[in-house]
């Protein structure tokens, strides 16, 4: 009976340290924001007064909380399946024995080792009118020169594309991993019955890499509410608000406006958005994961 | 109060009064929180000065914080002196004056009676606009700029242009661009006429814009805006036709900090931005350049920019008088000269410009005098109470208009009244 004490007291020692961290600088923050997000936000001369759900109702009334939700929602239509999809490609083709394996495997990592801020700053020159990278291949093709950040049309889309090249690396490390776990008797015993390459990664490579995915999955979505820096060098959220997405405008209300009030309630929006989606991937997809 | 207690606190008092005479004859350490916003080795520049000051003023210590851009400086300095340690000098935007008002974070200039009056008379008044509300002197310029003209004396020579001779007045600015367009077979453009940067903060260069049609966008007392004036409306129309309807320049919004680039490039042959970017051009254009004041429309004109010494409030009455003296030296004539020449900041004070060495740069560089003698034209840069959201409304609208989402009238009707919104407390 004390032994079994001992055990649980020993586990909880352990566990303490991580949890006081936590607690410190995850929990406590997001409770403080919580309940921030019911107050008006103190300036020197008026002190913060109970608001209720004003800043809420605020945020509804607000074109452009509305358009950076609306953004955010395309960003992630556009880098999650993109990007997990490529690395999936990149990791099965640098799993085979190829020639200069480690320098392909390099070079698919390289974006992500980069720091954001320069890859942004690459990225900028790339799309840059009439001389940037994109507009010289172009030009070859008689294409028209375009703007392309510059413009509401495209500026989004061009965002999305340097996010879904710095990320589809990353996630190929995952997916190599786990690739090399899966044993090469299933290979040998697919090869010996006669299962096409397609067959074998269908059957049998894919559902074993499930969760895999599932930790990519939700690794990519909470990526794409978390995309900061690269909006801040590269577009400033502009044109118009074109390239605005949530977390940009919360920085930008909460730091820029000192609005920070404003600010928590945008954050809560955020925090409930990623938590219901994490939540909905665990309960819906896991179940159809083959864990071994 | 009984006369044990009259004891004690009269040897806590006098205690006390001890306590900061100890600190007054200590070194008294003052941290300066600057940014950085042009090219150059800037914090080196800023160490040696503060060494130098501490040379000629040995009961005072200069801790120089390099903080970022401006945006990023001003964040950490709010947040500090929200936690009640902020620094004790700051260089921030002049436009942020309001905004630190209103949190309470700084002290006037000239609470400290007479004698300082001479020196806040020193700067070129244009430069002060920003720096005075209310009867007080809230910053003291140090790092300022204005806009001009760059224009590519060959890329002139070679569309048959005088290339000596920049263009006047609005008419002849439009002449010489759509001479100075050059395009393909195809007609798409090799060489635009000239380039106005349109990212990050559009409402800087149609600050210009405006000025020239002779109409203003703010009151001084910061807290009402103008936005959806006819002139002013007019004004966005100049700055879209342009680009869409004369063709003179690239349609969109142009990247501000592309347009360096594209002028050494010759993609463009004249471009609006900072004086700031003045050594940028000199070291980097591979062809012989000219720098002029921004063309006139109704009148010339362009708005100021950059940024001011503050002092905090919430730091030790010994630390604000060390820190006047501080930005006083910082800004005597021959250190205002200096870092005019070290970086390509406008020198702050005319007196500056007749030191030896000005005088001598402006003689190698005639190009650097151009800032100040457009001076006389410039007005303060768009500044009101709750500045980045008043500001952000009317960047959103001139995006709006230059992408042709929104009219000029429609933008600038949106913009106006969510600038009417967020001042009306203020009134």
């Amino acid at each position: 009976m004390i032994q079994r004490a001992h055990h649980a007291i020993h586990g909880w020692l352990l566990l303490l340290p991580a949890m006081a961290l936590l607690a410190l600088f995850t929990h406590w923050p997001a409770l403080a924001t919580f309940i921030d997000s019911f107050w008006s936000t103190p300036r020197p001369r008026r002190p913060a007064a109970f608001v209720g759900l004003d800043q809420y109702r605020a945020m509804l009334a607000d074109p452009v909380f509305w358009q950076s939700v609306v953004n955010n929602l395309w960003f992630a239509l556009g880098t999650i399946p993109v990007s997990i999809a490529l690395a999936l490609l990149m990791a099965v083709w640098v799993n085979d024995r190829i020639a200069g394996r480690a320098l392909v495997r390099m070079a698919y990592f390289t974006p992500t080792m980069l720091p954001m801020i320069a890859v942004a700053n690459i990225w900028l020159f790339f799309y840059t009118p009439q001389y940037g990278l994109l507009e010289q291949v172009l030009s070859h093709f008689g294409v028209a020169t375009h703007n392309w950040l510059g413009t509401p049309a495209t500026a989004l889309a061009c965002v999305i594309v340097v996010a879904i090249w710095k990320e589809a690396g990353f996630f190929m490390i995952f997916y190599l991993a786990a690739l090399q776990q899966i044993a090469p008797v299933l290979a040998e015993a697919a090869a010996l019955e006669g299962a096409s390459r397609w067959t074998f990664f269908r059957r049998v490579q894919f559902p074993l890499l499930m969760p895999t995915t599932l930790f990519v999955l939700v690794n990519a979505v909470i990526n794409a509410f978390r995309t900061v820096d690269q909006i801040i060098v590269m577009t400033h959220g502009g044109p118009d608000n074109a390239t605005t997405l949530l977390l940009y405008y919360v920085y930008q209300v909460g730091f820029g406006f000192w609005d920070t009030s404003y600010a928590a309630a945008l954050t809560m929006v955020l925090l409930a958005l990623l938590a219901a989606v994490s939540l909905c991937q665990y309960v819906l997809i896991e179940r159809r994961i083959h864990y071994r | 109060m009984d006369r044990r207690q009259f004891v004690t606190s009269s040897a806590a008092l006098a205690a006390g009064a001890l306590a900061s005479s100890a600190i007054v004859r200590a070194a008294t350490e003052i941290s300066f929180y600057f940014p950085i916003a042009v090219g150059g080795p800037i914090p080196k520049i800023i160490d040696g000065y503060a060494a130098d000051f501490e040379k000629e003023n040995p009961g005072i210590s200069v801790k120089p914080i390099y903080a970022g851009t401006y945006q990023e400086t001003m964040v950490k300095a709010l947040t500090a002196h929200k936690s009640g340690n902020p620094p004790v000098i700051c260089v921030l935007l002049s436009t942020d004056m309001f905004s630190l008002i209103d949190e309470d974070a700084i002290i006037p200039f000239d609470e400290k009676g007479e004698p300082e009056k001479s020196w806040i008379g020193s700067f070129f008044p244009a430069f002060m606009e920003n720096s005075r509300t209310g009867g007080n002197t809230w910053g003291i310029p140090f790092q300022r700029s204005t806009i001009v003209l760059y224009w590519d004396k060959q890329a002139f020579g070679e569309a048959g242009l005088d290339p000596e001779k920049p263009p006047a007045g609005w008419q002849e600015e439009t002449a010489f661009a759509q001479k100075l367009t050059r395009r393909d077979a195809s007609g798409n453009a090799v060489q635009w006429g000239m380039q106005i940067p349109s990212s990050g903060f559009p409402y800087w260069l149609f600050q210009a814009l405006t000025t020239q049609n002779d109409v203003v966008l703010m009151n001084q007392a910061g807290d009402r805006t103008f936005f959806d004036k006819p002139a002013v409306i007019e004004a966005l129309q100049r700055w879209l036709d342009l680009g869409r309807k004369l063709k003179v320049m690239a349609p969109g919004v142009i990247e501000w900090g592309t347009t360096p680039k594209d002028f050494f490039e010759r993609k463009t042959a004249m471009m609006w931005t900072t004086t700031g970017n003045l050594t940028n051009v000199r070291n980097n254009a591979k062809f012989p350049f000219g720098v002029a004041m921004l063309p006139a429309g109704k009148r010339r004109g362009t708005p100021t920019g950059g940024g001011n010494f503050y002092i905090f409030k919430k730091v030790s009455r010994a630390q604000q008088e060390a820190a006047l003296k501080f930005a006083r030296w910082m800004t005597s004539p021959e250190r205002a000269a200096q870092w005019g020449i070290d970086t390509g900041y406008v020198a702050v004070r005319p007196d500056a410009w007749s030191t030896t060495a000005m005088k001598k740069y402006v003689e190698g560089f005639p190009a650097a005098a151009v800032a100040r003698d457009q001076l006389q034209y410039a007005v303060a840069e768009l500044s009101t109470h709750e500045n980045q959201r008043v500001t952000k409304a009317l960047n959103d609208g001139l995006q709006a208009a230059l992408t042709g989402s929104k009219s000029p009238e429609q933008a600038m009707k949106d913009a106006q009244s969510e600038a009417e919104r967020l001042l009306k407390p203020y009134r």
